[in-house]
């Protein structure tokens, strides 16, 4: 046959009669849509080559340009969608595997959106947070069934022996992650996101008392400043894993799985790695970071044990360490695992969790939504009596204060944002994290690029953002008469569901809306 | 009876009035007075459900464990009474003494025993109240409200003065009377959804709605309590037996894991008490009772009130003599001690604890 | 007095400081006008220096000790007593380009279009903040007090 013509997802419009001819367009676009034609004097687009990330769009100095979707080319049925044809023409070009950023976004039940909050009305007074304290304090970590304590002559004085109640010699009280709100954010690697994005999370995560995630791309010298408030990750790549590394961090975090891609390691291609990346993962120059698909030394639950308590063992028990797994079929068990192997927190993924590069297949069809991933893995640990034992972290697509509370109320006892702080930092879900092109500076390694992130205005959008969620949570909390968080925690009293199925609320543990107590 | 089984699957939200009496040195007196104090705030209930307290009144069987049991049904009875029997030496079986009262009616058959548990058990208090569980959610139609020794409770669907009257309580003396009228938000009315709640010789009655339910009854399940009813009560009552019976804390202490004080003054105390408190509401911080609440909780040895974090329901605490009396409002004590030494308002989160034989009350002092 | 500083590491290089320059000294200062409809046509009186992926604004940095105030024979550049800025009067500028010749940072051109005059910076005469400060995207040019 022929050879097919480009596709084209988007169309730039430009208006012509606001067009000057400035050329912002020209300058800005890492993907050479825009040219200018000094003959004509005009800026000419060629479409076929937008990305749909909108960044000249939100620069023009005279609004003339608008992206929109392409018309479909395609002649549609239910079963053959635009994106079907054009996946399978571009697989038909190239013989790849087809690859993609961010989460899913296929239409599966957003289960976020079919459950619904209480609130206080005559049988119990809300509270009301611009007048009344409201906490959002939230430890996470081991702890404890029960205090050991003595009472000397009016004195509270907790004893610091708690050892005798737990199953294994567990970090002290003391080295619990203290989140001044319930939110941190996900794991993200220097090398997949820009030294600019890391340095916005991490000042915001200190401004705002909470962590931020090193993921598995090490911890860039500059950085160590901000050690507590940074989790570091040893993912099944061990890149920039060390000595200072692990002590310089406040928490350890096993990398199992990711929501986006479950199964398989993480991927950097060589020309992402330069100079710092290559220090700081410590691999050489220009060489791809293939993180293995397992971790090799773990090929089942009593060789995670050895991991975690080899990570204590050289943290002397000075910090928690946690592990991040994917939400697949059998989470829950997993999750119990886990919990039993001795991690001090479980983080779980779900389905619409992001990625800098996934395989779209993967990315779209495995795993299952976190919202079912959290009610069952705090049911399970619940029956088993272990949920005391470890912290529960869901991740995976969060977009507002909602999502976070309905999370927490099913049981999370908070929740990992990384889609929601790129979105915050200037990303428009391009999904094309993988071409290391992203004009927002986010997502590349390209110098022309990582420059368009200042990290003040950065940290000061994500603390915005941080700021902005916790106030709606204490409005939302305090309507439901209750000031502070862990009382709302694992409280699925407070939730009802709309539109879903019995085997759906049963998961969630959840009564259908109308339903009284 | 008849709606028993939908009080039991549903929570109800209630408006209450409670009141407590104790005399710290075990003089006994009857059920008339509290019968009056509780009377006085009819209004505070709508005839849905009343009930009582009284720790001391069975000293010839001081040493048996109390079960008041309802049933619904014979076929019922005999199946508890067989359960028992298997388990259980029963001393004596008799139905409680009630005299006929207008407004009292439909009650169900009222029975107790007083049993001690066959064989040696390493912790006989545990096996009792696994038998309880065991019979409130595995025997349909029979439901045991009072298990404790040399104590019991009598409740019903009525005006809490009425369940007085019809269970006789002039005829019992007892150190420790508690009581309770409710005023529930929706009409349905059980004998067993009534207050107080009791487990072992735990009673509890509380003025309030729980918001933090969920999380509390999910975190009791952590230790194997399984809530039979969907009460706050029965969760306050699990939450006192956890804290203070298996866990080994004060009275002052399971007070602040109840009603937590806030992270903005635990950051004001001195290191080693910001110590504990940190780490108390971190360990126990599922059992932080969220909502608006008054509670009084009594066992052999005390009487404990206690307000929510941020005092949304009345309590009002007095004492004359050896005798500490708290109830929601002030008249019901000056109804039955027109001269107390001294009426207080208990602050939110301050306990107000009554020991027998020991000093006298005192409620914590502030650290506010 | 409040002077312009550069952060050359947040610059994209878009030029959109020059955009708005243009505009502020144009006479609708109206962008799509200032474009299409005004003769002579604006010039920005700043420029954006580029070489590879470092690029920066750069403006007139009104020098305590400035050169072009020695060099003007007409005394056209004077400076400003109140805001200390360096100005230039086109009035009383004959087109002789010393300021040109003596400025160390090469922020003074001369008009392309109209009268033959030099043109620089003038921190946007009357505005609360030049407007290349204002209208940075990134933040890459600010204006503080010394």
């Amino acid at each position: 046959m022929a050879k097919r013509p480009v596709l084209q997802d988007f169309v730039v419009e430009r208006d012509e009669s606001r067009c000057v001819a400035c050329q912002a367009c020209v300058r800005m676009c890492s993907n050479d849509v825009h040219s200018y034609d000094p003959e004509t004097n005009k800026v000419e687009s060629d479409s076929a080559k937008c990305v749909g990330c909108h960044f000249c769009e939100s620069f023009c100095p005279t609004k003339a340009i608008n992206i929109k979707r392409s018309a479909s080319q395609f002649r549609e049925n239910a079963n053959w969608q635009y994106r079907d044809i054009a996946n399978l023409v571009k697989q038909a070009e190239t013989g790849g595997v087809l690859l993609t950023g961010m989460g899913c976004d296929r239409p599966y039940p957003v289960y976020w959106d079919h459950i619904l909050l209480n609130a206080s009305q005559v049988t119990n007074p809300s509270i009301d947070p611009l007048r009344e304290p409201m906490e959002l304090r939230t430890y996470i970590g081991r702890r404890p069934d029960r205090i050991q304590w003595t009472v000397d002559s009016g004195q509270w004085t907790a004893n610091k022996k708690q050892s005798s109640s737990i199953q294994h010699p567990a970090s002290s009280i003391q080295s619990l992650l203290k989140l001044e709100i319930p939110i941190m954010f996900s794991a993200m690697s220097y090398g997949s996101i820009s030294y600019n994005t890391c340095v916005s999370l991490a000042r915001a995560a200190r401004e705002i008392g909470t962590f931020w995630n090193t993921g598995e791309g090490g911890l860039h010298p500059d950085l160590y400043e901000f050690g507590k408030n940074t989790i570091v990750q040893v993912a099944s790549g061990r890149f920039g894993v060390h000595k200072d590394y692990l002590e310089t961090a406040s928490a350890i975090e096993i990398k199992i799985g990711q929501g986006a891609k479950p199964g398989i390691g993480g991927h950097l291609p060589g020309e992402k790695v330069t100079g710092d990346i290559s220090r700081t993962r410590m691999i050489p120059e220009g060489t791809d970071a293939l993180s293995p698909a397992p971790h090799h030394d773990i090929y089942s639950i009593e060789d995670l044990k050895q991991l975690i308590f080899a990570l204590k063992e050289a943290t002397r028990y000075s910090k928690p360490v946690g592990v991040k797994i994917a939400a697949v079929h059998n989470v829950a068990p997993i999750a119990s695992g886990v919990v039993r192997a001795g991690a001090d927190y479980v983080a779980i993924d779900g389905l619409r969790g992001g990625t800098g590069a996934a395989p779209l297949t993967i990315r779209d069809n495995v795993g299952i939504p976190i919202e079912l991933a959290i009610a069952a893995v705090d049911t399970r640990l619940r029956e088993e009596g272990i949920r005391n034992q470890a912290s529960l972290i869901a991740a995976g697509g969060f977009r507002n204060s909602a999502d976070v509370i309905k999370a927490i109320a099913l049981g999370a006892d908070t929740v990992y944002i990384a889609t929601s702080a790129l979105v915050a930092l200037g990303c428009n879900l391009c999904q094309k994290c993988y071409t290391g092109k992203c004009n927002w500076g986010i997502a590349t390694q390209d110098p022309y690029l990582t420059k368009r992130l200042n990290p003040e205005i950065g940290t000061q959008r994500l603390v915005n953002l941080l700021r902005a969620w916790s106030l709606e949570i204490k409005e939302m909390l305090g309507g439901m008469g209750i000031n502070a968080i862990e009382s709302l925690r694992g409280n699925r009293e407070h939730l009802r569901g709309v539109g879903l199925s019995d085997t759906e609320l049963r998961i969630l543990g959840i009564k259908a809306a109308g339903e009284s107590w | 009876m008849e709606k028993l089984v939908a009080d039991k699957d549903y929570r109800v939200a209630s408006g209450c009035a409670v009141v407590g009496i104790m005399n710290q040195d075990g003089k006994k007196i009857d059920g008339s007075a509290v019968i009056s104090s509780i009377s006085v705030m009819r209004e505070r209930s709508n005839g849905l459900g009343g009930g009582f307290a009284a720790y001391g009144i069975y000293p010839e069987y001081a040493g048996l464990y109390a079960f008041h049991v309802m049933y619904k049904t014979e076929q019922a009875k005999g199946c508890a009474e067989n359960y028992l029997n298997k388990e259980y030496t029963i001393e004596k079986t008799e139905p409680i003494p009630t005299r006929k009262i207008m407004g009292i009616d439909s009650k169900p058959m009222l029975w107790r025993y007083f049993l001690c548990p066959r064989g040696g058990n390493s912790n006989e208090e545990d096996y009792v109240a696994r038998t309880v569980m065991h019979i409130n959610s595995g025997i349909n139609d029979a439901f045991v409200f009072s298990s404790g020794k040399n104590m019991g409770i009598f409740k019903g669907v009525g005006f809490p003065e009425d369940i007085g009257h019809f269970y006789r309580l002039d005829e019992y003396s007892a150190y420790t009377w508690i009581a309770h009228g409710r005023f529930p938000t929706n009409s349905v009315g059980w004998w067993g959804g009534a207050h107080p709640f009791g487990l072992l010789d735990w009673s509890v009655v509380h003025n309030g709605e729980i918001s933090s339910y969920g999380i509390n009854r999910s975190y009791l399940l952590n230790f194997g309590y399984r809530c039979a009813l969907s009460t706050d009560t029965e969760v306050i009552a699990y939450l006192f037996d956890l804290l203070s019976r298996k866990h080994g804390l004060s009275f002052e202490v399971v007070a602040k894991i109840l009603a937590a004080p806030f992270w903005s003054d635990i950051e004001r105390m001195p290191p080693e008490e910001k110590d504990f408190f940190t780490s108390l509401r971190i360990i126990y911080g599922s059992a932080l009772l969220n909502g608006p609440f008054s509670v009084i909780v009594g066992n052999s040895g005390h009487m404990v009130g206690l307000n929510d974090r941020i005092k949304l329901r009345p309590l009002v605490a007095a004492t004359s003599g050896e005798t500490l009396y708290l109830a929601s409002e002030e008249a019901a004590i000056r109804d039955i001690c027109p001269g107390p030494d001294r009426v207080w308002m208990p602050r939110a989160g301050e306990p107000v604890i009554g020991k027998l034989n020991d000093r006298r009350a005192s409620s914590v002092v502030s650290r506010t | 007095m409040k002077r312009i500083y550069i952060k050359e590491e947040y610059c994209m290089g878009c030029r959109i400081c020059e955009i708005r320059c243009l505009v502020q000294h144009s006479k609708t200062k109206n962008i799509i006008k200032a474009y299409k409809g005004e003769y002579p046509k604006p010039e920005p009186k700043m420029l954006v220096e580029e070489k590879g992926h470092l690029s920066f604004a750069l403006q007139c940095r009104h020098c305590e000790d400035a050169p072009c105030l020695e060099a003007c024979i007409t005394g056209a550049m004077r400076r400003d007593k109140r805001t200390g800025a360096v100005l230039c009067d086109e009035e009383k500028c004959v087109g002789c380009w010393m300021c040109i010749m003596v400025c160390p940072f090469g922020v003074i051109s001369r008009t392309k279009e109209g009268r033959k005059v030099a043109s620089k910076c003038d921190l946007c005469n009357g505005e609360d903040e030049p407007v290349c400060v204002k209208n940075c995207p990134n933040g890459a040019i600010v204006c503080r007090d010394e």
